[in-house]
C-alpha cells in the first residue's frame, strides 16, 4: 500500500475501512466534529447510525458485534458523550463483546486543566476495557485502530477504547495501513496442552453420570459444530449458561436445557449428581452455580477455557485444557470412546417431566384469566418457526424468554448477561437487525427496562429498522417485586410502575403498534406484529404479580432449586 | 492462611499500566504494602515488585487478572524465603548530636549503615536491609532526634539461578513467530 497523505480524522475512517467495518454507532459533539467531517464523505462505504443517547450507541454496538461476531464500533464525543457509553462498555466487558469505541478528546494542550467537555475517560474507562489508548498525535492513529481490532476480536473478546484528541484528528500524517497480527505481551490463545486433553478423555470415559456446560465460549469460537459432534460421540447431556443460548438447538436430544438461578429442574439438581462436569467457554459465575461451596463438591471438573484467569477462579478444575474450543473440543472428541448415558440422560428427562408438570405447561398453557409471559413467549417462538433473534432485557421477561423461546440456529439469542444492565434489550436489538437485516428480530423488554432506554424508537424509527419489540407490561419492576414477596415478606418497596401509554409513544415516534390485554387477541396480535412491514411495538398486559419459578434461591445450592414459593426443596 | 507475598511483573512501558496494575488490587480490597517500578535490565521492558499481605489462592488470583492486562508480559508470585530482598531508608539527623556523644556513630558503626552527607544543620544516613532492620535503626536514632525519614519500596531478586524473564521471552519469541 502506498503512503498518502491525510489528516487524523480521514485516518481514522479508511483504519476502520480497512478492517471491514460497515455500521458505527454514534452521536457527535465539539471534540469528534473532524472525525465526523471525514465520515461525511464515506456515506457509501460506511453506514452511521445516530443514536438518541451514547449509552444507545454502545449497547447497539454490543448486539451488533454478538451477532456479526465482529467488534461492534461507536463514535462518542468527549465528557459526557464518553461517560454515556461506559455502561455498555461494562456490559461489553463483563459479557466478552468485542467493541471498538472511539472517543472525542479535547486538544492535547488542554488534557487535564479541566477544559471544556473534558473527562478522564482513559481513567475512567481503564477496569472496564480489556485495552484502552490515548492518542495525540496524528501518526499514532492507524497502528493504534489497527491493535484494537486486533486486541478486541481474538481471544477472549472485549471491548476497546480509543480516546482522540482533537489536535490530532486535526494534524496530518502520511497514512498507511497494516492489520495487527500480534502484540508481544498478548497471546490471544494459550498453546493446547495434548496432555491435558488425553487426561480429560481418560475421565470422561470412566464417567458415569458425565455432564457437559457449555457457555459463550462455544459461541465466540464458533465452535457449535464440534459441540455437538463430541456430545453425540460420548452420549452426554449438555446444558447451557445464559450466554450459551442456542449455541446447540433446543430440540437435540442431548440438550437437557439451561443452568442457574431460574434454570431448568434438572440441570441444577444434577449438577450435584454428576461424577464428572466438563465446562466449556463459561465461567462458573454464581447465577449458575449457587452457594458454590455447595457446587458439584462430588464431581471432577473438566474446565475448557480460552483465558487462564478463569481457571480456578470459582471452582477448582481437576483438568484444565486451555485454548480455543473448536480446537480442544475437536482434540477431545477424537480423543474419547463412543459412549451412551441413557439412564442418567432419562433422569433429566424425569425432572423434565416433573418441571412441565408443575411449572412449564402452567406458563405456556395457562388456564387463569391473566396472561403469562411464557404464552407470549411460546407464540412468538412458534410463529417465526424458531428461527428468530430474540433480544432481551433484563429481569424477569429475560429468563422467562430464555427459557422458552426456542432455537435452531447459532448466535440467535443477545442479552445483557453478567452485568444485567436495564436498558439493553431496546437498542440492543438495532445492532442486532444491523448485523442480520435479513433475519427477525423479536425484542422482547419489560415495562421498567423500556423505559430507561424508550428514547431508541426514534432511531429505530428514522433508520426503518424492521425490529418487532413485545413489552411485556406488568406495571411492576417485577424481578425485584419477585425477590420483595419471596425474600422481603411482600414488603413492595418502589417496584410498581405507572406506565405511559406506551403504543401512544411509539406513534409519537412513528412506530406502529398494539396493546394486548385480553388472551383472545394474543395471537392475532402477535401474527400482526411479524407480518407488520417496519417497527412494530407490542404491548403485552400480562399478570401482575406471577413469579418466576424454577428458582435457586440466592445463596442456596443448585440442588436446593424451588419449584414454587414455600417448597425448600423440589 | 495470610502472609507477605511478593509479586513480580514484567511488562510493556505504557501510560496507564501502573492504574490497570493497581485496579486488580483496589478492586479486591487488597492493600499494597510496597511497590516498586523501574526498568529491568532488558530495555524498554519494566518490572513491577509489588508486595502484599494475602493468601496464596488470592495471590494466585490476582496475578493471573494482572497477567492478563494487554500490556503485561509475565507476572511471577514469590514468598519472602524465595527471595533475596531489600530497601533503602535515608535518616536525616541533626549534625549537632554527634558531637555531643558517640552514640550515633555507635548505632551506625553497629548497623551497617553508612553516612551519605554532612551539613551543618544535619547528617543524612543511609541503611539497606529488610522493613524490620531499617524500622530498627529509627528507633535507635529516633532517641535522640530524627529530623527526617524515608523508606523506599521493596527491590527483590529470586533465588532461582536462572533469569525467568530471559527465558520467558525466548518461548514468547518463538510462540509469535509460530504465528507469522
Amino acid at each position: 500500500m502506498t503512503k498518502r497523505k491525510v489528516s487524523g480524522s480521514q485516518a481514522v475512517i479508511l483504519s476502520l475501512l480497512e478492517e471491514g467495518v460497515d455500521t458505527i454507532f454514534g452521536y457527535p459533539g465539539g471534540a469528534i466534529m473532524p472525525i465526523y467531517d471525514a465520515l461525511y464523505d464515506h456515506d457509501k462505504n460506511v453506514k452511521h447510525i445516530l443514536t438518541r443517547h451514547e449509552q444507545g450507541a454502545a449497547h447497539a454496538a454490543e448486539g451488533y458485534a454478538k451477532i456479526t461476531g465482529k467488534a461492534g464500533v461507536c463514535f462518542v464525543t468527549s465528557g459526557p458523550g464518553a461517560t454515556n457509553l461506559i455502561t455498555g462498555i461494562a456490559d461489553a466487558m463483563i459479557d466478552s463483546t468485542p467493541l471498538v469505541c472511539i472517543t472525542g478528546q479535547v486538544a492535547s494542550p488542554l488534557l487535564g486543566t479541566d477544559a471544556f467537555q473534558e473527562s478522564d475517560v482513559v481513567g475512567i474507562s481503564i477496569p472496564v476495557t480489556k485495552w484502552n489508548y490515548q492518542i495525540t498525535t496524528p501518526e499514532e492513529i492507524p497502528e493504534a485502530i489497527a491493535q484494537a481490532f486486533y486486541i478486541a476480536q481474538t481471544g477472549r473478546p472485549g471491548p476497546v477504547l480509543l480516546d482522540i484528541t482533537k489536535d490530532a484528528q486535526f494534524g496530518e500524517l502520511e497514512f498507511e495501513y497494516k492489520k495487527c497480527r500480534k502484540i508481544r505481551s498478548y497471546v490471544p490463545e494459550p498453546q493446547i496442552d495434548p496432555f491435558k486433553v488425553k487426561e480429560a478423555a481418560e475421565i470422561i470415559d470412566a464417567a458415569k453420570k458425565p455432564m457437559l456446560l457449555f457457555g459463550q465460549g462455544v459461541i465466540i469460537a464458533q465452535a457449535e459444530e464440534e459441540l455437538k459432534a463430541f456430545v453425540e460421540k460420548t452420549g452426554i447431556p449438555a446444558a447451557w449458561t445464559l450466554l450459551g443460548l442456542s449455541a446447540m438447538p433446543t430440540d437435540h436430544p442431548l440438550n437437557v436445557g439451561m443452568l442457574g438461578m431460574h434454570g431448568n429442574y434438572g440441570p441444577n439438581l444434577l449438577t450435584n449428581e454428576a461424577d464428572v462436569i466438563i465446562a466449556v467457554g463459561m465461567r462458573f459465575d454464581d447465577r449458575v452455580t449457587g452457594k458454590v461451596p455447595a457446587y458439584a463438591p462430588q464431581a471432577k471438573i473438566i474446565h475448557l477455557e480460552v483465558d487462564p484467569s478463569e481457571i480456578n477462579k470459582i471452582k477448582r478444575a481437576d483438568v484444565a485444557v486451555l485454548g480455543n474450543a473448536k480446537k480442544t473440543l475437536k482434540m477431545l472428541t477424537d480423543n474419547v470412546k463412543p459412549n451412551r448415558h441413557d439412564e442418567w440422560l432419562n433422569r433429566f428427562n424425569e425432572c423434565r417431566v416433573i418441571e412441565n408438570e408443575k411449572i412449564i405447561h402452567k406458563d405456556l398453557f395457562p388456564e387463569k384469566p391473566g396472561l403469562t409471559m411464557g404464552e407470549v413467549i411460546r407464540i412468538a417462538g412458534d410463529k417465526t418457526n424458531h428461527e428468530a433473534i430474540l433480544v432481551t432485557d433484563v429481569g424477569q421477561h429475560q429468563m422467562v424468554a430464555s427459557r422458552y423461546f426456542k432455537f435452531r440456529q447459532s448466535r440467535s439469542n443477545v442479552t445483557s448477561g453478567g452485568l444485567g444492565t436495564m436498558g439493553f434489550g431496546l437498542p440492543a436489538s438495532m445492532g442486532a437487525q444491523l448485523g442480520a437485516p435479513d433475519r427477525t428480530v423479536i425484542a422482547v423488554i419489560g415495562d421498567g427496562g423500556f423505559q430507561m432506554t424508550i428514547q431508541e424508537l426514534g432511531t429505530i424509527a428514522q433508520n426503518k429498522l424492521p425490529v418487532k419489540i413485545i413489552v411485556l407490561n406488568n406495571n411492576f419492576l417485577g424481578m425485584v417485586r419477585q425477590w420483595q414477596q419471596l425474600f422481603f415478606e411482600k414488603r413492595y418497596s418502589f417496584t410498581e410502575l405507572q406506565n405511559p401509554d406506551f403504543i401512544t409513544i411509539g406513534k409519537g415516534f412513528g412506530i406502529d403498534g398494539h396493546k394486548v390485554t385480553v388472551r383472545d387477541d394474543l395471537e392475532k396480535g402477535i401474527q400482526k406484529m411479524i407480518d407488520h412491514d417496519g417497527p412494530y411495538l407490542l404491548e403485552v398486559v400480562i399478570e401482575k404479580e406471577d413469579n418466576v419459578f424454577p428458582m435457586v434461591p440466592s445463596g442456596a445450592s443448585v440442588s436446593d432449586i424451588i419449584l414454587e414459593p414455600g417448597t425448600p426443596k423440589g | 492462611m495470610k502472609k507477605e507475598y511478593n509479586i513480580t511483573v514484567f511488562s510493556e512501558n505504557h501510560i496507564g499500566l501502573l492504574t490497570r496494575i493497581t485496579i486488580v488490587f483496589t478492586r479486591r480490597k487488597v492493600n499494597i504494602d510496597s511497590l516498586t517500578v523501574s526498568e529491568s535490565a532488558l530495555p524498554g521492558i519494566y518490572k513491577f515488585t509489588i508486595v502484599i499481605n494475602s493468601t496464596e489462592e488470592q495471590v494466585i488470583k490476582i496475578v493471573g487478572q494482572i497477567e492478563k492486562q494487554i500490556d503485561v508480559l509475565k507476572a511471577f508470585y514469590h514468598t519472602n524465603d524465595e527471595m533475596i530482598y531489600q530497601e533503602i531508608a535515608l535518616y536525616k539527623v541533626p549534625t549537632e548530636a554527634l558531637f555531643e556523644n558517640d552514640t550515633i556513630e555507635k548505632v551506625v558503626r553497629n548497623s551497617g549503615a553508612r553516612i551519605l552527607e554532612i551539613a551543618r544543620e544535619y547528617t543524612v544516613i543511609e541503611k539497606t536491609g529488610h522493613k524490620e532492620e531499617t524500622q530498627e535503626l529509627f528507633e535507635e536514632l529516633n532517641k535522640i532526634k530524627v529530623m527526617q525519614f524515608i523508606r523506599s519500596g521493596r527491590v527483590a531478586l529470586t533465588r532461582d539461578p536462572i533469569e525467568r524473564l530471559s527465558e520467558f521471552l525466548k518461548e514468547r519469541d518463538a510462540l509469535l513467530e509460530s504465528l507469522d
